[in-house]
């Protein structure tokens, strides 16, 4: 049942224009980013070669690319979570599902897994461009399988935070706005912590940022996959919560 | 013993403070087609939605076969087909892939599902209209792929959230057809504020206002077992004396003009009228029964008690 609600999302996505502007925009960008950092690694190659301990291609060009991804996406996410909930409620067709035999929580994951399947294809095709390092050096794949799962995470959280912006509200509009700004709002909630003793580590905990990048150097800490499943987990919650709550309102 | 379908017990639903359904008690029988008849803002389709499982009620129970619509929802979702007031078309998908989306959503078994499509688009006219995409079809078409989705899993009971609005007269017609089909198999529950259509396609009708029910007979006993009138026309001054002299007439009213009301008793038959007309050469050239329609009654019912109630 799930599946079936998974696969018309996607589906649907690919039915309108935006999907596609939005996969092409960014593999544009990142394409011409890439291409960027991978000029700077020629130049700066010579110079590493004398050094110890060096950081590798995978360092100097994949890493910074994830992370303009990760920037990236976090204003463009919004645009896909946004119509959702929110566009089937204005629509009317959201009674289909709530009429259909299923509960919520089956058309919540049913929405989530298929915005997850357009993620997974997005950064599949971006995980192209490192993997074409293959063809002429040793990128470090150990590396560049923790980058792949933490934009997998990453995107995810993105997907769920807007699911739920998307189940408050009938406009599209404000279901983006909102996803958006809790989103930076998380990217930059530890920027303060520099200078505010108190709650500086609950700060740090929270930021998306923070998390993020420890995956993106390839270090596989436990407790960052368990914020971002955390963070999955509890907006999901809130979105089947809330269509729940609307059935007494 | 005729089993009842839907049971609707002492149904009642608030929108915060304003009260749109107060303790309504109904139920609908197996092979019935229910018209739920009232003004608008009534609570007709609060009550459908409150059947459909789409709106928690706040007092009451509602189930469906047996089925508690809080308690067991599935199974009781799973007896219902629901068409809302706006159908809930996806515009961007082909009325083929709709079907087929809503198929499987109702647990329908993957190898049944094009079964089950070709099944509804026969049944609703939609053969030839597989491939468009819905939101190019006409309201009409809408209105032919909604009521098909309501019906693919081949419910109990189908709901239909007046499914006629917004069609032009063929299209009602034809609308029309498809649910008295649709009430040869199905129990269907119709609410509409368009009082012919209860007329030609429904066995029994509920008049509801402000949330109570006011009214509920079927729509047989409606047509019989009332005064029966007739409108006359003649060409000749005649004193109303004359005609409520007449065997069988109970009281006459004056129209002006030639014309008249004549009341006759339950079973009286109109032709004393005629035979005196012919041998007084009154010079009888209009002759209408009148029935009292659901029109009349109605009117009465919502008018009277809102004059009441002031």
């Amino acid at each position: 049942m799930i599946w079936v609600i998974a696969r018309r999302e996607f589906v649907a996505m690919f039915q309108a224009p935006l999907a596609w502007v939005i996969l092409a925009v960014i593999q544009i960008i990142l394409g011409w980013m890439f291409l960027v950092n991978l000029d700077r690694f020629f130049q700066l190659q010579p110079q590493l070669m004398q050094l110890e301990n060096t950081p590798g291609v995978t360092d100097i060009v994949v890493t910074p690319l994830m992370q303009l991804a990760a920037i990236i996406l976090l204003m463009v996410m919004p645009l896909l979570t946004m119509r959702s909930i929110a566009d089937e409620k204005r629509n009317g067709s959201l009674t289909l599902l709530i009429s259909a035999p299923l509960g919520m929580t089956e058309i919540v994951l049913g929405k989530f897994l298929g915005l997850m399947l357009f993620v997974l294809v997005l950064v599949s095709m971006l995980m192209l461009m490192p993997l074409s390092l293959y063809l002429g050096t040793s990128p470090d794949g150990g590396k560049l399988l923790s980058i792949y799962l933490g934009m997998l995470l990453l995107l995810g959280a993105f997907s769920a935070i807007g699911l739920y912006l998307s189940s408050l509200t009938e406009n599209q509009t404000i279901a983006a706005v909102g996803s958006f700004g809790i989103l930076l709002m998380l990217w930059i909630v530890d920027w303060l912590s520099a200078s505010v003793d108190s709650g500086q580590s609950l700060l740090a905990y929270l930021s998306l940022l923070q998390h993020h990048q420890s995956l993106l150097e390839g270090v596989f800490d436990s407790s960052d996959i368990a914020y971002y499943l955390l963070l999955i987990t509890g907006f999901l919650g809130l979105t089947i919560r809330q269509l729940d709550r609307e059935r007494l309102l | 013993m005729t089993e009842a379908l839907v049971q609707v017990e002492n149904l009642s639903r608030y929108y915060q403070n304003h009260r749109a359904i107060n303790h309504l008690s109904f139920t609908l029988n197996a092979g019935e087609v229910l018209g739920f008849l009232g003004p608008n803002g009534a609570g007709k389709s609060t009550t459908m939605q409150v059947i459909s499982g789409n709106l928690a009620p706040s007092e009451g129970e509602v189930s469906i076969a047996g089925h508690d619509i809080i308690e067991a929802p599935r199974e009781a979702k799973r007896q219902i087909g629901y068409l809302p007031e706006h159908p809930p078309l996806y515009r961007d998908a082909s009325v083929d892939e709709y079907l087929r989306y809503c198929a499987r959503l109702h647990r329908i078994a993957r190898p049944q599902v094009s079964a089950a499509v070709d099944r509804v688009k026969a049944q609703c006219g939609l053969q030839e209209n597989g491939r468009r995409l819905i939101g190019n079809l006409s309201k009409g078409y809408q209105q032919r792929v909604g009521i098909a989705q309501a019906i693919i899993h081949n419910p109990p009971v189908v709901i239909l959230d007046e499914p006629t609005v917004g069609l032009d007269p063929i299209q009602i017609r034809e609308i029309r057809e498809l649910i008295r089909a649709l009430g040869s198999e199905h129990s269907v529950i119709l609410s509409t504020h368009i009082l012919s259509e209860v007329q030609t396609t429904c066995d029994r009708v509920q008049i509801i206002r402000a949330g109570e029910l006011i009214y509920n007979a079927s729509t047989e006993s409606l047509n019989q077992g009332h005064e029966v009138s007739v409108r006359i026309a003649l060409r000749k001054t005649v004193a109303a004396e004359a005609l409520t002299a007449i065997d069988g007439v109970d009281h006459a009213e004056t129209l002006g003009d030639g014309r008249f009301r004549l009341f006759f008793a339950a079973d009286a038959s109109p032709d004393s009228l005629v035979i005196s007309a012919v041998e007084q050469q009154w010079g009888l050239y209009e002759l209408i029964p009148e029935q009292q329609s659901l029109e009349d009654l109605f009117i009465e019912l919502t008018q009277h008690e809102e004059i009441a109630a002031k």
